[in-house]
């Protein structure tokens, strides 16, 4: 009894102390000075670039990495009645019409939307996403096995499925990464939705069936693909991967010659350039952002010529403005592809969540 | 008792129904339909075949290779004991991001076995297997050990005098004592393997997939909140099933049994037989739980120039790029954090197993015992979108507050705390206090010279256990840690999940300081131990 009520006395002591504690330093990001930038794990920039911005514009920019892209696109949502920041950058096309839909971004026209190339505008009446840079998703391939064994490298979706390419692909999830959605998404563009019914209906889902006969891989997440199962990739090679096919960007060929050392004259990994999808990647203003003013200016910056000039060698990505340059290693190394797969953003926003499912069930079980 | 309850309705039954009902719930309007529809579907039913039978068969092989050791630990005696017991002791604490990482080091592509032998396995369900023993080893050691080491062997003895054979005296002297013991552990290991969401989630792949995994990804990637909703419940009512057995086999085990000083019954191993079945419980030890720790700090020294510590060294850089922060300052956080967590979980559980001890203790408080397991088995990654979702209003709006992790990391030590205090508080003769009370001592006076002296050690080791827990806490700590804050865990899975050598190696190097930190915790623990703490 007594015992009880003496423990009692403390904690309700102890507990009240916390938490009068915790209210003061509770709360969104009530200062006006400092503008908070919610991302995946990929954003980077320059820091004389940021530096600059924090210049011009007064504000301090607090970045909050949020896990993978998907991860922080969910995670925003659920918190945005009380969002963690002000700005949201990096969802991109495919998972775009989750974000609007759940009310994540408030209206906001960019100063610079005028220069941002027309293929790339989307939510024309309400301006809640603002395009930022885009890339393409494409198989990649591993140029020393193909030349070893003799082998033309596939260049298209259905160069895929041939017996000659036969348990050499590795692709990614479509249900935990965004790579590996792209993808599935490029072969719905490019065959259709072959419908439920399934056996013989044709579509992506009987393409799907038959390069997963063709010894197709799954594994989670793009870092597994890429550095572990592809034989082409500086970490692929250490980590002894098999597989000289792999679902990546068209600019990862570039990235594999940037970051060696020393930097050999053609990138070691080619792309196969009709197998990609063009993904494009969106900030938005918050919804209830603590500094709605603060978040603006930082929208607007990411369209300056500055920022889109600096961002491709950071993220490996292509901007989005017009006349914003390209680097030089991109068209050597990974030109762009030239007719990419594209889906329209309604069309994804009917089709996604039913396609991941019958495509989980069809390759994974 | 109010306390304790007050705790649990707002940090987990509150947080828990918030994210539940935002799954079921639409334009108000509660929608059990999706019950139904969830679980027609095919891929869902083959979670749950899946999240059973693994159970099932890691708890079986755990028994198969852990029981001999409880019976070495319990029973023999022999040098270096208190350290090896710390040793097995460590996996369990452990954050399963690291113990999933030791196992790939170990048996995935490029790992020791793949080396020597060309065996790989982490893509087969033997990884999991596999690690699922090595994370639970302690928990019949702890358990069955602590009772077999109190069981008195004369009862066995006298049954041999009167002629029962040797297999007979065990079976039916020793076995009838233990089976509850058995039974306890059985349950403690079925609960932490049907809930499993680390190792599954690296060692599984996209093929494998538990209960606790399918909801992380219907939440966090797939996004749909119904079905995980739903996944949610089921596994709510597996596990209060799970814990309500478990609830029984605790209460009998607690009754009819004549226990004495586990001192008095080890001894020095005699004959070839017990040395040969010491050196096998010793080698499995080797194999099992210490290989795959040995792996991991060979990992963070395997430099590219070398045997060194440079990833160590770069832990105090922070140009990695993975956190805002140089991801030796996880260190700090991390350590602030569980003590914070350990005070908490110290105090409620404290006060829940105070209430607990008490005689005049009713069926409903009793049934808060089996109800204070609960964080223990659902998921955490519920709990941490919870705090997310329902903790962001005033006069609770503690989202963007630190005190959120240790809180969150307080819900899984408590129940480590009620477990350890309990049997001690319990045998606390209520007539010594009223003694005292008779002579003039003041309440507090009364708490302060004789409760105090007794459950010292026994809250000395609640805390060390539930501060080891917390340190390793990863499921709900990864949704609710802020970035620019990381643990060591949630900073551990960050650099695992992003490429190159000098990430991996900084993640082995984190590993082998978290791992070093909980064994020296544990080490101390061992110092400490009191008689009747031998629940996990």
């Amino acid at each position: 009894m007594s015992t009880t009520k003496k423990f009692a006395a403390v904690a309700v002591g102890l507990g009240l102390a916390t938490l009068s504690a915790c209210g003061s330093s509770g709360g969104g990001s009530a200062d006006p000075k400092t503008v908070t930038l919610v991302s995946h794990d990929s954003w980077a920039v320059s820091k004389s670039v940021l530096k600059d911005f924090e210049k011009q514009s007064g504000y301090k920019v607090r970045v909050l990495k949020d896990g993978d892209a998907g991860q922080a696109v969910n995670k925003a949502i659920l918190t945005k009645d009380n969002p963690q920041g002000d700005v949201f950058f990096g969802v991109d096309n495919t998972l775009l019409s989750r974000a609007l839909d759940n009310g994540l971004f408030q209206p906001y026209e960019a100063k610079g939307s005028d220069l941002v190339l027309p293929q790339y505008r989307v939510d024309q009446d309400k301006h809640r996403a603002t395009p930022v840079d885009s890339g393409d998703i494409c198989v990649n391939y591993d140029k020393a096995y193909f030349s070893e064994h003799k082998l033309t490298p596939p260049q298209s979706f259905d160069d895929l499925i041939k017996p000659e390419y036969k348990n050499l692909l590795v692709t990614e999830n479509a249900s935990t990464s965004s790579p590996g959605l792209g993808f599935l998404l490029g072969t719905a563009a490019k065959y259709g939705d072959g419908g439920t019914s399934g056996s013989n209906g044709g579509g992506w889902q009987d393409y799907w069936k038959k390069l997963k006969a063709n010894g197709v891989k799954v594994v989670d997440g793009w870092e597994q693909a890429y550095d572990e199962e592809f034989s082409g990739s500086a970490g692929g090679k250490k980590a002894k991967g098999d597989r000289p096919l792999v679902v990546s960007y068209a600019s990862s060929p570039p990235a594999e010659v940037i970051y060696a050392s020393p930097k050999p004259k053609t990138a070691p990994t080619g792309v196969a350039t009709g197998t990609c999808f063009r993904q494009v990647e969106y900030a938005g203003l918050l919804s209830n952002a603590g500094n709605a003013k603060g978040g603006k200016a930082l929208i607007d910056f990411m369209l300056t010529k500055e920022f889109q000039d600096d961002m491709p060698l950071n993220m490996f990505v292509y901007p989005v403005r017009e006349a914003a340059q390209v680097p030089a290693e991109f068209d050597q190394y990974g030109p762009q592809a030239k007719n990419p797969e594209t889906m329209a953003p309604a069309r994804i926003a009917a089709n996604r969540d039913q396609w991941v499912k019958s495509w989980t069930s069809l390759v994974l079980k | 008792m109010a306390v304790p309850v007050a705790f649990f309705a707002v940090f987990f039954a509150y947080p828990v129904a918030a994210i539940v009902a935002r799954g079921l719930k639409t334009d108000g309007q509660w929608r059990s339909g999706r019950i139904a529809d969830v679980l027609t579907q095919s891929d869902i039913r083959h979670v749950l075949w899946f999240t059973t039978w693994q159970a099932l068969a890691s708890t079986a092989l755990t028994l198969l290779i852990a029981l001999p050791g409880a019976y070495v630990f319990a029973r023999f005696d022999f040098r270096g004991k208190q350290v090896l017991r710390a040793v097995v002791t460590v996996p369990f604490v452990l954050p399963t991001v690291v113990v999933g990482t030791a196992f790939l080091a170990l048996v995935g592509r490029g790992g020791l076995l793949d080396e020597l032998w060309g065996v790989r396995l982490d893509t087969t369900v033997w990884a999991i297997l596999l690690a699922h023993v090595f994370f639970n080893y302690a928990v019949v050691v702890r358990t069955v050990g602590g009772l077999w080491s109190q069981l008195d062997p004369r009862q066995e003895e006298a049954a041999r005098m009167l002629g029962a054979s040797r297999f007979a005296a065990w079976r039916k002297v020793t076995l009838p004592a233990l089976s509850p013991a058995v039974a306890a552990a059985a349950l403690m290991v079925f609960l932490f393997t049907f809930t499993s969401f680390g190792v599954v989630q690296i060692l599984g792949g996209p093929t494998f997939s538990t209960l606790e995994v399918e909801i992380y990804r219907q939440t966090s990637q797939i996004f749909d909140l119904a079905t995980a909703a739903v996944l949610t419940l089921i596994q709510f009512a597996a596990v209060g099933a799970i814990l309500a057995v478990h609830a029984g086999t605790v209460r009998r085990r607690e009754t009819a049994l004549r226990l004495v000083a586990p001192e008095t019954t080890a001894r020095r191993p005699r004959g070839a037989g017990q040395w040969a079945l010491l050196g096998g419980v010793l080698a499995s030890v080797a194999v099992l739980l210490v290989l795959p720790l040995g792996v991991l700090v060979q990992r963070s020294l395997d430099t590219p120039g070398g045997h060194g510590f440079a990833y160590y060294r770069a832990l105090a850089s922070d140009d990695g790029g993975a956190f805002l922060v140089a991801p030796v300052t996880a260190i700090g956080t991390s350590l602030e954090y569980a003590l914070a967590a350990t005070a908490i979980a110290v105090v409620i559980g404290g006060l829940a197993a105070a209430a607990l001890t008490r005689r005049d203790a009713g069926r409903l408080v009793r049934g808060f015992d089996a109800l204070l397991m609960l964080p223990l088995g659902v998921s955490a990654v519920t709990v941490g979108f919870g705090f997310l979702v329902a903790l962001d209003e005033p006069p609770l709006d503690l989202r963007s507050s630190w005190i959120l992790v240790p809180l969150a990391q307080a819900l899984v030590g408590v129940p480590f705390v009620v477990r350890t205090m309990l049997p001690v508080l319990r045998a606390v003769d209520g007539r010594l206090r009223e003694a005292a009370a008779v002579l003039g001592a003041s309440p507090w006076r009364v708490w302060r010279e004789v409760d105090l002296p007794m459950v010292r050690r026994a809250l000395l080791i609640a805390a060390g256990f539930a501060f080891a827990v917390s340190l390793g806490e990863f499921g709900a700590t990864v949704f609710i840690a802020r970035p620019d804050n990381p643990t060591l865990p949630v900073a551990v899975a960050r650099l695992l999940g992003r490429a190159g050598d000098l990430n991996y190696g900084q993640a082995m190097a984190l590993s082998t300081i978290l791992m070093v930190v909980c064994a020296v915790a544990l080490l101390l623990l061992e110092r400490v131990r009191t008689d009747r703490t031998g629940e996990f």
